[in-house]
């Protein structure tokens, strides 16, 4: 069986895995109480506050933990459009391929008298520097920009996009959940002023996340309650959970340049293979990309077949993002960079790591050929196309 | 061992089905096709994937959900919202087995290698002497499901596999509760799946393309108004309740003209047709017969119908006229007449154009 849905979600690391194991039973205290169990789920809580802080450049006290990237999302954005409301700017910059968590916070503010402008993200789903500069105006409280795809994985300029930001005196938030962990984090040299996070992405366990918040921004509660999190978030603490979380990020980073080298070449053979079929097209800049993101249009097929078949060769692999999976509609970042709707359909994304081998590569590329030629031999739209009844998109 | 791909609704049918053939030895796949999702992400009726996981766990069968919604808005919804435009009763769930159940469930199994598709209808594939298939009436025929499954393909009926023709709802309701499925006990599906509430006329106005019909008048024969109407696709051939006129004697839609943006009223008696001319004629149990000859049969003018008497003449390459030796009530355009033999097989049918009286 070959993993190839990183992106979905990831493994739990060894390491990852022990500490939480532990932790279940070494800190079951409440980490708000007074006697010392208590005590030493607090002291392990802020460990892993500290760790993190250290391993993206922040101050303990700016890491707020979070049920996942999701919630980081949703706090972020509501925080800085409260703040933005009381000064009367009511307009937020963001992209059109975001993930969910922040289209769906956007489309609810809109609701409270927002202005959204979403920016273009091109051909090769890259957001244009000018374009954000132009799109600031007097009343922008927000620019929400995303790291890195979650789809077709092209990483923004997001150093470049927080100058801007910052000489506008905008805040500037980026949901960095597919980013953190596979190329190199840090908030003062990316000039961003929150940060969303998702442990699960990096070989953590699900259902924790955190968000970064420079200090001096005034947060707004998602959750009312007590008074965790410096009353940000209120919930008694997963600590188990947010300890293994840090256990995963340190690994991840410190083994970061080794993986990048390694995932990424591993990557460009996929892409070299796969872009041999006929009537295919890789989806976003071939080099502005996340390591391990491979992400292809197949004219003729419908993506959905393709993975049942390669799920039967023991590949498994998804047509996008597993958030979207549910609704019935082809992507909204392919559509984003241009494929029309028949094409956007016939699209497959693998997502590989550091444990994909040489041999994983070639039986993918070879399984992905076989599969979409076989499909192909069966397909109406594949057959119009040939007989020249239809033009051939890719 | 013979791979059979199930169509799960997430009902108890189409559960049951699966059960039986995989108590026969058939190597067992559940898939569901995923047509429609609401803006609140409800899913069709008829495609309810949570209660078709669950049986799929229970049965430790595979089981895929599929998206198959690009071809349900282009051959059902496309169509029942122009069929109204058209003043026409359209039948989706005909449309739908045709197009998008047998079709998409067939494409399904060429890629997950299966010989056979299967469903929970209330209805038995059979091969005729003469070679050809077709469906028969449920052996109960209170839940006979033939009706809506006359358009299929030969080529689709070869590879169908339909195990409950001969069994009650009761029976398979009992023998779902026997293997403990968690949907023996759910009640049947009701009306069209895509519709949430019954409101056909706030779905067409919400899906319809251009502008939707304007009010108009309700005429006699004559063309005397007899009132106003909302707009021709609130009204269906036959309905009499709702049209809010007072007359003598109950009035009926008789006709409804898209063109005049008319709805034609008449008595009880003036809804009785024995000549019904019908297009798109598809054949099951016989070879499409050539122009000009006749058959006997039994006919159904809509689902809830009990069959009438008739000779039917094939007129041209895809038409064909009814003669009923008893008039029947209200047969409305857009909805199919089926033909059957006195085996109760289905030997065509075809969608019903107009009606007139001899």
């Amino acid at each position: 069986m070959i993993y190839a849905d990183n992106a979905a979600t990831t493994k739990m690391s060894k390491a990852a895995i022990d500490t939480m194991f532990r932790l279940v039973n070494d800190t079951w205290g409440n980490a708000s109480s007074l006697y010392s169990v208590g005590q030493t789920s607090k002291e392990v809580l802020e460990q892993a506050r500290e760790d993190i802080a250290n391993l993206i450049g922040a101050e303990p006290k700016e890491i707020i933990f979070t049920s996942g990237g999701s919630e980081a999302d949703n706090q972020a954005i509501l925080s800085a459009a409260k703040i933005g409301a009381s000064k009367g700017k009511k307009h937020i910059i963001s992209s059109a391929f975001e993930h969910h968590a922040v289209l769906h916070t956007l489309e609810r503010l809109k609701e409270d008298g927002f202005e959204i402008t979403l920016l273009d993200v091109h051909e090769d789903g890259i957001i244009r520097e000018d374009e954000l500069e132009d799109a600031i105006r007097e009343d922008t409280c927000l620019v929400t920009i995303m790291y890195a795809n979650n789809e077709i994985g092209t990483v923004q300029p997001i150093s470049r996009l927080g100058e801007i930001c910052k000489k506008h005196n905008v805040l500037f938030h980026t949901d960095a959940v597919q980013a953190i962990g596979h190329i190199p984090v840090n908030v003062n040299d990316d000039n961003v002023d929150m940060l969303s996070a998702s442990a699960h992405k990096f070989h953590g366990p699900k259902g924790v996340g955190f968000l970064y918040v420079k200090k001096g921004i005034r947060v707004t509660n998602l959750i009312n309650g007590g008074a965790q999190e410096k009353g940000r978030r209120a919930g008694t603490e997963n600590v188990p959970g947010i300890a293994a979380m840090a256990v995963a990020l340190k690994e991840a980073v410190e083994s970061l340049s080794e993986n990048y080298e390694n995932v990424s070449k591993k990557r460009d053979c996929l892409i070299e293979g796969l872009s041999k079929i006929e009537h295919s097209a890789l989806n976003g800049d071939a080099k502005k990309r996340l390591p391990g993101n491979v992400n292809f249009c197949f004219e003729g097929i419908e993506g959905e077949s393709l993975l049942l078949l390669l799920d039967d060769k023991g590949i498994m692999a998804s047509s996008g993002s597993a958030c979207t999976s549910g609704s019935l509609d082809p992507s909204h970042v392919l559509l984003a960079i241009g494929r029309v709707h028949d094409v956007a359909h016939g699209s497959l994304r693998l997502t590989i790591n550091e444990e994909t081998t040489d041999e994983d590569v070639e039986y993918i590329i070879k399984a992905v050929d076989e599969v979409v030629t076989y499909l192909r031999s069966f397909s109406p739209i594949w057959r119009d196309l040939v007989a020249g009844k239809k033009q051939f998109i890719l | 061992m013979p791979r059979v791909i199930v169509g799960l609704s997430g009902g108890v049918d189409s559960a049951v089905a699966a059960l039986l053939l995989k108590r026969e030895g058939y190597d067992v796949t559940g898939v569901t096709l995923r047509t429609w999702l609401s803006d609140s992400g409800d899913e069709g009726r008829c495609c309810e994937i949570d209660d078709a996981r669950r049986i799929a766990m229970k049965l430790d069968i595979p089981y895929y959900p599929l998206n198959c919604a690009d071809s349900f808005k282009r051959y059902v919804i496309d169509y029942f919202v122009g069929s109204y435009l058209k003043g026409e009763t359209p039948n989706p769930c005909i449309e739908c087995n045709r197009y998008i159940k047998w079709d998409r469930m067939l494409y399904y199994s060429n890629i997950l290698k299966c010989d056979y598709v299967a469903t929970g209808h209330y209805a038995s594939v059979i091969r005729l002497d003469n070679g050809r298939y077709t469906v028969k009436q449920a052996l109960h025929a209170k839940k006979d499901q033939t009706y809506m499954l006359y358009k299929l393909t030969q080529e689709q009926l070869k590879k169908t596999l339909m195990p409950l023709g001969e069994l009650t709802k009761e029976r398979v309701r009992q023998i779902a509760e026997n293997e403990g499925l968690p949907v023996a006990n759910k009640p049947d599906s009701q009306e069209l799946c895509f519709i949430s509430d019954d409101d056909y006329a706030g779905y067409i106005e919400a899906h319809c393309p251009d502008s939707i019909p304007e009010e108009g008048n309700f005429v006699d024969d004559m063309g005397n108004i007899l009132g106003r109407h909302k707009g021709i696709i609130h009204y269906t051939v036959g309905q009499r309740k709702g049209l809010g006129i007072s007359a003598k004697n109950p009035l009926y839609v008789k006709y409804i003209d898209p063109v005049k943006n008319e709805i034609v009223l008449g008595e009880e008696n003036e809804v009785f047709y024995d000549k019904v001319e019908c297009l798109d004629t598809n054949f099951l149990s016989i070879e499409r017969p050539p122009a000009g000859s006749e058959f006997e049969c039994r006919v159904k003018v809509r689902y809830h119908h009990r069959p009438q008497e008739a000779k039917v003449r094939i007129t041209d390459v895809n038409s064909a006229v009814i003669s009923f030796y008893e008039p029947v009530k209200a047969p409305a355009p857009g909805q199919s007449a089926v033909f059957y033999d006195n085996d109760e097989c289905v030997i065509g049918g075809g969608i019903i154009k107009r009606s007139d009286q001899s």
